[in-house]
């Protein structure tokens, strides 16, 4: 689904990129994962499985086999929280947990103002945004 | 500069066309993405109508400001440098554009920064306005998280970001630190404590502050010229009767990682609303809705952000949340907590350098990827963001090629006022050669016409 991009015109550099990408991807066997010769010992190989599904949630593509490399050496980096004691420790997920949150009152202040934001988009149907099919 | 204004010995459109002029002599530099010349040029004649009358709106008014080219300015355009949003112009203008034009500053224009800042020098969110600020020889302040509204910033990392202040010096930071705090009803993580616009207290006497010196912060990486003015500094406290003393921040080696892990989820989360159908770049193809948001994204990201969204959400997979995400969250109370005890044990202010040295050269810069050069620039500066506390660089000396260093200065949370009290007495005890406005209009034509600066570009 998302490699049918053909309608779109890839620059030349891309194109080369991508018969590269598409021509490891095609003699590592499809779904074996093949490791980075960067990767460290004991890190996390990056399958052609998990790439598909980064990719199909991230909605932006590795493009290239460094990039693979680089996330593997993100993950790779990441493990090194594990050597960290957190044992009866909360998340912390906002500085100002200890204060309470504003909520404002629940009366309209603000709106009508769909033309100004229509205005910023580039395909629009009356007050619709128009998305492809 | 104020002060010239009010005494009329120079007028706002004076002042303006003289930063305009600037500017293009300076273009090859490419500081900035957009020049709103024009929009400068009115409000300049609407601060001198003011001066005429003797009705200033205060200290600010017909001061040129810039504003990072991530604050959503009302119909001036606003590209956070990325295609994604080239094009784009907002409909309003962020919180704290607002009040800097309700005191009659003066837009000049929007400043370049790594696409969606996140470069190592780009960003509010682990050092950018305090990194930059150390590199340049000018005061970087990066207040208390929550003081500042962030509405209006596009959002990194909505945990983290603040609203940075660039200034020749202490006094300047202050002034527009007492403009742009206060609690935001558009912004609910704005603390709602009311805040007063202040002038900082010269201080005479240090005896009673207590410096802490950070121990994990003195890397084999640092320089040796940054290691000695911050030697220097502290001794400079000490000299003048302060009792400066070592702390233990133990968790310090791992905040990058923490920062890494919480940074790119949080990014893969903010970076999902770019898809090209309300606003923002729209590919051409019109296939289906998936190929249209992934070719947009494609084409609107660079590569550093395309992989941190990648990270990103590689991180927030359910398989990995609690491994490392929630784990990086529990870090980042173990860091929070660090100097939750420092300052318990009696510090009123930490001192650290701000950067490892003085500014690298582009070419030695893009040598290493940007995780590797944000982990290594960031590491005395992010821990702060974590934390939420407030932070200030201030420039202390040239290094031996002529280039500015800076230290920087940690203070407790909401306690911005007593720290940039303490900037101040140190940024008078340096004496930094702060580059005044009038000899770089007097030599910059003879400086550009006879040197050949390579072009360097921020994106």
């Amino acid at each position: 689904a998302l490699r049918e991009d053909a309608l779109r015109k890839p620059r030349r550099r891309e194109m080369w990129a991508r018969a590269v990408w598409l021509g490891l991807r095609a003699s590592a066997g499809g779904r074996r994962g093949f490791p980075s010769k960067a990767a460290p010992q004991g890190s996390r190989r990056v399958t052609a499985e998990l790439i598909e599904h980064l990719e199909r949630l991230a909605l932006v593509d590795f493009g290239s086999q460094e990039a693979v490399a680089r996330l593997e050496k993100a993950i790779a980096f990441a493990d090194r929280l594990r050597a960290v004691d957190t044992d009866g420790v909360e998340p912390m997920e906002s500085v100002l947990e200890d204060r309470c949150l504003y909520l404002r009152s629940d009366n309209v202040v603000e709106g009508n103002c769909a033309e100004e934001l229509l205005q910023n988009s580039h395909r629009v149907v009356e007050e619709y945004f128009v998305a492809p099919p | 500069v104020s002060a010239a204004l009010k005494q009329g010995q120079v007028t706002p459109t004076e002042l303006c066309q003289r930063c305009l002029s600037l500017i293009k002599k300076t273009k090859f530099l490419n500081a900035y993405i957009t020049v709103s010349e024009e929009v400068a040029l009115k409000q300049a004649e609407e601060s001198e109508k003011r001066y005429k009358k003797g009705l200033s709106l205060g200290d600010l008014d017909g001061i040129p400001v810039a504003v990072k080219d991530n604050f959503s300015t009302a119909g001036i355009e606003t590209t956070c440098a990325s295609n994604m949003l080239k094009g784009y112009v907002p409909p309003y203008n962020a919180t704290v554009v607002q009040k800097l034009l309700d005191q009659g500053a003066l837009l000049m224009g929007k400043t370049n920064l790594d696409e969606f800042a996140m470069g190592a020098l780009g960003s509010d969110t682990g050092g950018s306005t305090r990194n930059p600020a150390a590199h340049c020889g000018v005061v970087g302040l990066k207040p208390s998280y929550g003081l500042v509204s962030r509405h209006g910033l596009i959002p990194l990392v909505n945990s983290m970001d603040v609203p940075g202040i660039l200034t020749r010096c202490v006094d300047d930071a202050a002034i527009v630190l007492g403009i742009l705090a206060g609690h935001d009803p558009k912004d609910s993580t704005t603390i709602q404590d009311p805040v007063k616009p202040f002038t900082l207290p010269s201080l005479t006497d240090v005896s009673k502050l207590c410096i802490g010196i950070p121990k994990e912060y003195l890397t084999p990486e640092l320089s040796s010229e940054v290691q000695s003015l911050w030697s220097k500094a502290a001794n400079l406290f000490e000299s003048e009767g302060a009792k400066v003393i070592e702390v233990s921040l133990p968790h310090t080696s791992y905040s990058i990682v923490c920062y890494h892990v919480l940074c790119t989820s949080e990014v893969a989360s903010n970076m999902a609303r770019f898809d090209g159908l309300e606003y923002g770049h729209r590919c051409d193809t019109d296939v289906s809705t998936e190929a249209m948001y992934a070719a947009t994204r494609r084409e609107g990201f660079n590569d550093v952000v395309r992989e941190r969204i990648l990270s990103g959400n590689f991180f927030l997979l359910k398989e990995n949340y609690e491994n490392y995400f929630v784990k990086a969250q529990k870090v980042r109370r173990l860091i929070a907590r660090d100097f939750v005890n420092v300052f318990n044990s009696g510090v009123d202010v930490l001192l650290t350098p701000t950067t490892l040295s003085e500014a690298v050269p582009h070419t030695e810069f893009i040598r290493e990827d940007n995780r590797t050069r944000s982990a290594q620039d960031d590491i005395f500066t992010q821990a702060v963001n974590m934390a939420g506390l407030p932070a200030v660089s201030v420039p202390m000396a040239l290094s031996s090629q002529g280039l500015p260093i800076g230290l920087q200065f940690i203070g407790r949370a909401f306690c911005d006022q007593q720290l940039l009290t303490v900037a101040k007495w140190f940024e008078k005890r340096v004496q930094f050669p702060v580059i005044q406005l009038q000899e770089l209009m007097d030599d910059c034509s003879s400086i550009f016409e006879n040197e050949k600066l390579a072009s360097v570009s921020l994106k």
